[in-house]
């Protein structure tokens, strides 16, 4: 009995040590480190002067960073724990499913973590929005952008014309199935994703065999990056290259991270969607 | 004709499995609507047949051919079972040089470009091994060699690929060591079939030489084989049966040691006939490597190496229990 009573009474003072440190902070953080590229950017657009001391290093590389220059105004870091607790964070904002370690190793070393999960739809994005502005004590300014947001959307909505066919493929014959933001950019945009009914299979790869014979009226490309890889050669199949496709349907950073740049995202796909339809 | 006979039924079972490899994939085409879509070749139907799975059934025909006869020959001429150019990194070296002339941009100099790059990586680890091996290639020596430059070729290929901009470059030193051919086309095939065409001509002329090279070298000699030119046809042949084999499809090991080995009797021990009767077993082992990873396992691109390595290792470990008199 006695020794279970010390146990738990050790327990207690732990787990109130741990609280102490863990637990809700009072006031807005001072010094914010992202390590995430979609957390970087909703740091970036909301945090106050001076709050947010870095961001990761991948934010400034513009293939997959919507706000590659912007980031140049922020020193880079490479995520890993040991250099993350050297930039004396009281905020850390990451990923909920990278970078395991790191989180761990910052949460035993007493730092506050807040983890974002990735978005898979608007919805999802404007969450987000909103819970950054709250971790960063900057609520009135993330509602001011989750409004300007859902204008912005509601403005390009497209007029109910016949839906374009489109699917989306990249490096290795990967697309994006349902509830993605993928999928949720073309719906904005009037274009019905035809993956999933092509076919998708779990590993989020579609055959170049079935896309071929779902017969899209549009393909849209990943931008390709620097250098060669073989996963990138199937972008130049004579199969792939029969596809119909546009030049502006490429997706591009602001189709990675759910932030207001989505917007972007859907005008060109609209922009795509037009001149389709113009050209039936 | 017991060998005649024996040919005939190779070409037979690799044509049957050229329109097996036809009618696989993960569309779900009818054998009658695909066979009728590849001959007048219109529509989206036409375009898969066509351009997404004739060059897969004609790459997988040309590679395990190329792997099967290199085997057979450097077998011959070494006159050591154990011989094979995935074991003694040969294709690893090819990979190397196909990865140098990738991420260097060399290969977007020509179409030639990449399968050059490969013949060069191939003809390094050629010579290499017969300079270590000797001309009799005592087993030891020659698996030896085979291990150091396998994986000095191997470290290489993952240094270059590490070192690329490209994100997608890393995960792709799995292709290099293990070999596939999803997604190939025409390209390849037009981009392998002149080495290969070249490859084969230079070993077709070596049969006799090499039966004559089972009586012994002097033997050989005696009997007007020029040992030297002998050496450097085989040297080129094989290098550019394998160099194009793995610039297409990534290093597939073992083929050219299970299928030698199972043919071998069928054709009395004889170099010369082994030559042709494992161009067809190969072609004949790697269609049905690449028909049966399609139907394990549709989409997730299973590479072939896995396959027959599950295959040939035990071959390989046998046959090691066979001439461990000769090792020792």
């Amino acid at each position: 009995m006695s020794v279970c009573a010390k146990v738990s009474k050790h327990l207690r003072v732990a787990g109130l040590a741990f609280g102490l440190l863990t637990g809700p902070v009072l006031g807005a953080p001072e010094r914010v480190v992202s390590i995430n590229l979609c957390t970087d950017q909703l740091a970036m657009m909301l945090a106050a002067p001076g709050q947010l001391v870095s961001v990761s290093m991948m934010a400034q590389e513009v293939e997959s960073s919507a706000m590659a220059i912007e980031a140049r105004a922020w020193p880079t870091n490479s995520g890993g724990a040991e250099a993350v607790f050297l930039l004396r964070p009281d905020l850390v904002l990451a990923g909920q499913y990278s970078t395991r370690a790191a989180v761990d190793m910052l949460r035993r070393l007493g730092v506050r973590v807040v983890q974002f999960a990735p978005e898979a739809s608007f919805q999802d994005a404007r969450d987000n929005i909103r819970k950054m502005g709250q971790v960063l004590g900057q609520q009135a300014k993330a509602e001011e952008m989750i409004a300007r947001f859902n204008r912005d959307l509601a403005r390009m909505t497209a007029p109910g014309k016949r839906p374009v066919r489109a699917a989306l493929y990249a490096a290795n014959g990967y697309s994006a199935g349902a509830g993605t933001l993928a999928t949720e950019i073309m719906a904005a945009a009037g274009m019905i994703n035809i993956a999933p009914s092509a076919g998708l299979s779990a590993g989020g790869t579609l055959p170049l065999e079935r896309l071929v014979l779902a017969q899209p009226d549009v393909v849209i490309r990943a931008a390709r990056y620097d250098g060669t890889s073989r996963a990138e050669e199937i972008l130049d199949h004579p199969a792939f290259r029969a596809l119909p496709t546009d030049a502006d349907a490429v997706t591009g950073p602001e189709w990675v991270c759910g932030t207001p740049k989505l917007v972007h995202a859907v005008a060109a796909m609209v922009h795509v969607r037009n001149k389709i339809v113009a050209n039936q | 004709m017991r060998y005649r006979a024996l040919l005939a039924f190779l070409a037979a079972i690799v044509a049957g499995l050229m329109v097996v490899s036809l009618l696989v994939g993960p569309a779900g085409v009818g054998p009658v609507a695909g066979i009728a879509a590849l001959v007048d070749g219109k529509g989206a139907l036409g375009l898969v047949m066509r351009e997404i799975r004739l060059p897969r059934a004609l790459l997988g025909a040309m590679v395990g051919g190329a792997l099967g006869v290199s085997g057979a020959a450097m077998q011959g001429f070494l006159r050591n079972p154990l011989a094979e150019p995935g074991l003694i990194g040969i294709s690893s070296s090819s990979a190397l040089g196909a990865v140098i002339a990738l991420q260097s941009g060399f290969a977007a100099v020509s179409v030639l470009a990449l399968p050059g790059a490969a013949l060069a990586g191939a003809v390094v680890a050629v010579a290499l091994i017969l300079m270590l091996a000797g001309p009799r290639g005592p087993s030891l020596t020659l698996i030896l060699a085979g291990v150091a430059i396998s994986a000095l070729a191997g470290s290489f290929t993952s240094l270059v690929l590490n070192l690329s901009p490209n994100p997608f470059a890393v995960t792709e030193i799995v292709f290099w060591m293990l070999g596939s051919l999803s997604d190939r086309s025409m390209q390849h095939v037009a981009m392998a079939a002149p080495f290969m065409a070249v490859g084969a001509l230079l070993l077709a002329p070596l049969g006799r030489g090499l039966d004559a090279l089972t009586l012994g070298e002097d033997a050989a000699e005696a009997m007007g084989v020029r040992l030297t030119r002998l050496r450097l046809m085989l040297v080129l042949g094989t290098a550019a049966l394998v160099g194009s084999a793995v610039a297409v499809a990534g290093a597939i090991g073992f083929v050219g040691l299970v299928v030698p080995h199972i043919l071998r009797p069928f054709v009395g021990a004889r170099p010369s006939r082994l030559l042709a009767a494992s161009a067809l077993g190969g072609a004949a082992m790697l269609l049905s490597a690449d028909i049966a990873v399609r139907i394990i396992a549709p989409e997730r691109d299973l590479k072939l190496g896995v396959l027959t390595a599950i295959i040939g290792a035990p071959f390989f470990l046998h046959l090691i229990w066979r001439t461990r008199g000769q090792i020792a």
